[in-house]
């Protein structure tokens, strides 16, 4: 409202101050369908990896995502580019006619044991964030819920990163200067999950509280020996890339003392001759000779790279260290079902 | 279409062994559009997908809504609508057929029988799946049908609706929890030691159940149920018979396996921690 004293405001400068100021993405909220939608998708695809959109509204500090709908599996081909963007049109359209939120919010994928860190992500994230100003990525690992764990994760890039990457400033310098570190580049959201009342009355009424469920004998069963195998064979393939990444970075450093050696005897050189050219009265030569190839600055290597192998790798051993902590603890039980006096250890 | 006055008969005792399966995500999905349907109308229609096993169940896997208009006397069926979604659909998973049609409220309408003879030209027997979304009678009840035409010689009398049996067990939804599909608002996922915990609890509170059953049948309070006895003799029975020492070397020798891998998966932590710092650490001088 307009007073005397105060200035007035049309609506359109304050909508766009509103716009200006968002406030940080706390928490994503997934209705049950989208859930259900994710997992039968992933899980009838897997090992294959796909992917979907995910729509739903963008409110203050919560995303809800109220649907989806997945990709179809492309194959490398030109004109096939063009049919997947009149997919998504087409789907859009068709959901709009019924009522469904038409907005994007982001993407969903599939990942293999949660190797998922890789560069088209984040290209992704960039492309994505370009249109939409906020979008999230929900990653899904089907060969998580064997052990009836529901393996759901919403992530998005956080903007240090964002901003580095955009500018392509990946060397160590600015690393240094904003602190960012492997565990920096992604940033994970919790979820929320929501559900309507009608849905949430039909199940209650189809399914009684059954004393046990099947993610229970899930959770007990001892053979997770397949699952741990292919944990340590990623793990293992990882650890090579990135012994591999300190190695181009070990080069590059011995390259660059190298050549800074050379760069301080040619500077003495330089000196000594000027010496003797001041003695015979002559111009002093330049200290510095850009076209001599010693002098060009070698170009450091993306740490990119070795930060998202590093994530990959963290990832994996969490995983260890999560399902051979459950593992251990069943034995516990076991053992302790049969001999009772045994003590248990504590961790 | 008009619609004439035509009698719509339900019989239960099945002449067909066909049945059905649901998936929970249909129902979620049904729900969801019904929630999300235009005022005017009353109830929402639309197409199911799936397959047919190989042993006659049809499964139904999918669905999507499709825009119709019913008035008294009329009954109209965006019918270019369900052709885009289907090969939208069919594009992503080309296995996923039209296997029948469903539609919310209770019972069977004279306006399904033409919604169901039209899709009866898509497919070979459908099969309309009604889901109450009204509530009606108090409960939840979905209920699936299929068309036998009742005719006299060429001429066509009625259509038929005669209820199949329908399997809801939604196993998938288990996997999930039902705790978080249940409530309207679940605040996080649990994580895995949440898991463990909840799954512990339950395991005790039926060892308690099973306990109580036989000193209440022990003590005559309750009268013995043989075959419940068998189930529980054979269950203690089951554990394997092993020697103490024996059992001990197995559960120790998988107790060392699981510490070898917890501390290679540390000692890579830490070498992941240092050569962040050597990495970023390094200065040119």
């Amino acid at each position: 409202m307009a007073t005397a004293a105060a200035p007035s405001r049309s609506f359109l400068q304050v909508a766009a101050t509103e716009e200006a100021v968002a406030p940080p993405l706390r928490v994503v909220q997934m209705e049950g369908l989208v859930i259900l939608k994710i997992i039968k998708h992933c899980t009838e695809f897997s090992p294959a990896l796909v992917t979907g959109q995910l729509l739903g509204l963008d409110v203050g500090s919560v995303l809800e995502v109220t649907n989806c709908f997945p990709f179809p599996i492309r194959e490398e081909d030109e004109e096939i580019e063009a049919d997947g963007a009149n997919y998504q049109l087409e789907m859009m359209r068709c959901l709009r006619e019924v009522n469904v939120d038409n907005n994007t919010v982001g993407w969903y994928q599939s990942t293999l044991l949660g190797s998922y860190q890789t560069v088209e992500l984040i290209e992704t994230f960039m492309n994505y964030q370009e249109n939409i100003r906020r979008c999230v990525c929900i990653i899904y690992d089907p060969s998580k819920s064997n052990q009836g764990v529901l393996a759901l994760k919403a992530l998005k890039l956080s903007d240090s990163f964002m901003e580095l990457y955009r500018n392509n400033e990946f060397n160590g310098e600015k690393l240094r200067e904003k602190n960012l570190s492997w565990v920096d580049i992604f940033e994970e959201i919790p979820i929320k999950v929501s559900n309507s009342a009608l849905v949430s009355a039909f199940m209650t009424e189809l399914e009684a509280d059954s004393p046990v469920t099947q993610s229970d004998y899930d959770r007990i069963q001892l053979s997770t020996n397949p699952f741990m195998e292919r944990n340590m064979e990623f793990l293992i393939d990882c650890m090579d890339d990135l012994s591999m990444e300190q190695q181009k970075f070990q080069f590059y450093y011995r390259n660059l003392s190298r050549q800074q050696a050379q760069q301080q005897t040619w500077l003495q050189k330089r000196r000594a001759e000027n010496m003797a050219r001041k003695a015979a009265g002559e111009e002093p030569l330049p200290e510095e000779d850009p076209s001599n190839p010693i002098f060009k600055p070698l170009p450091e290597p993306s740490r990119l790279d070795s930060y998202l192998i590093t994530n990959q790798v963290s990832n994996y051993c969490n995983q260890i260290n999560r399902t051979s902590r459950m593992v251990m603890l069943i034995h516990h039980i076991l053992a302790w079902l049969f001999r009772p006096q045994v003590s248990l250890p504590r961790y | 279409m008009a619609l004439a006055d035509q009698t719509v008969l339900q019989f239960f005792p099945l002449s067909t062994s066909l049945s059905a399966k649901v998936h929970p995500l249909v129902i979620f999905n049904i729900c969801d559009c019904f929630v999300r349907r235009p005022d005017q109308a009353e109830r929402v229609i639309g197409t199911l997908l799936g397959s047919l096993l190989p042993d006659g169940t049809v499964d139904i896997r999918n669905s999507y809504v499709v825009p119709h208009n019913e008035s008294s006397d009329q009954v109209a069926l965006d019918i270019d609508y369900h052709h885009n979604m289907l090969s939208s659909h069919q594009k992503v998973n080309p296995k996923e057929v039209i296997v029948g049609w469903f539609s919310t409220g209770f019972g069977v309408t004279g306006g399904s029988a033409l919604i169901h003879e039209f899709y009866s030209r898509e497919v070979a027997n459908p099969v309309h799946l009604t889901v109450d979304t009204g509530f009606t009678n108090g409960e939840a009840s979905i209920k699936a049908f299929v068309s036998i035409n009742l005719s006299l010689g060429d001429q066509q009398l009625a259509a038929q609706f005669q209820e199949i049996p329908l399997d809801l067990r939604m196993v998938e939804a288990e996997r999930i929890g039902f705790d978080i599909l249940k409530t309207t608002a679940v605040d996080k996922l649990p994580t895995d030691m949440e898991g463990m915990e909840a799954t512990m609890e339950r395991l005790l509170a039926l060892i308690d159940d099973t306990c109580k059953y036989v000193d209440d049948v022990v003590e005559g309070h309750v009268a013995p149920d043989n075959t419940i006895g068998r189930f529980i003799s054979d269950t203690v029975s089951s554990i394997p018979k092993i020697s103490p020492s024996a059992f001990d070397k197995l559960v120790n020798d998988s107790l060392q396996d699981q510490l070898l891998l917890l501390y290679l998966s540390s000692i890579t932590r830490t070498q992941l921690s240092l050569a962040e710092k050597l990495n970023t650490a390094a200065q040119i001088l």
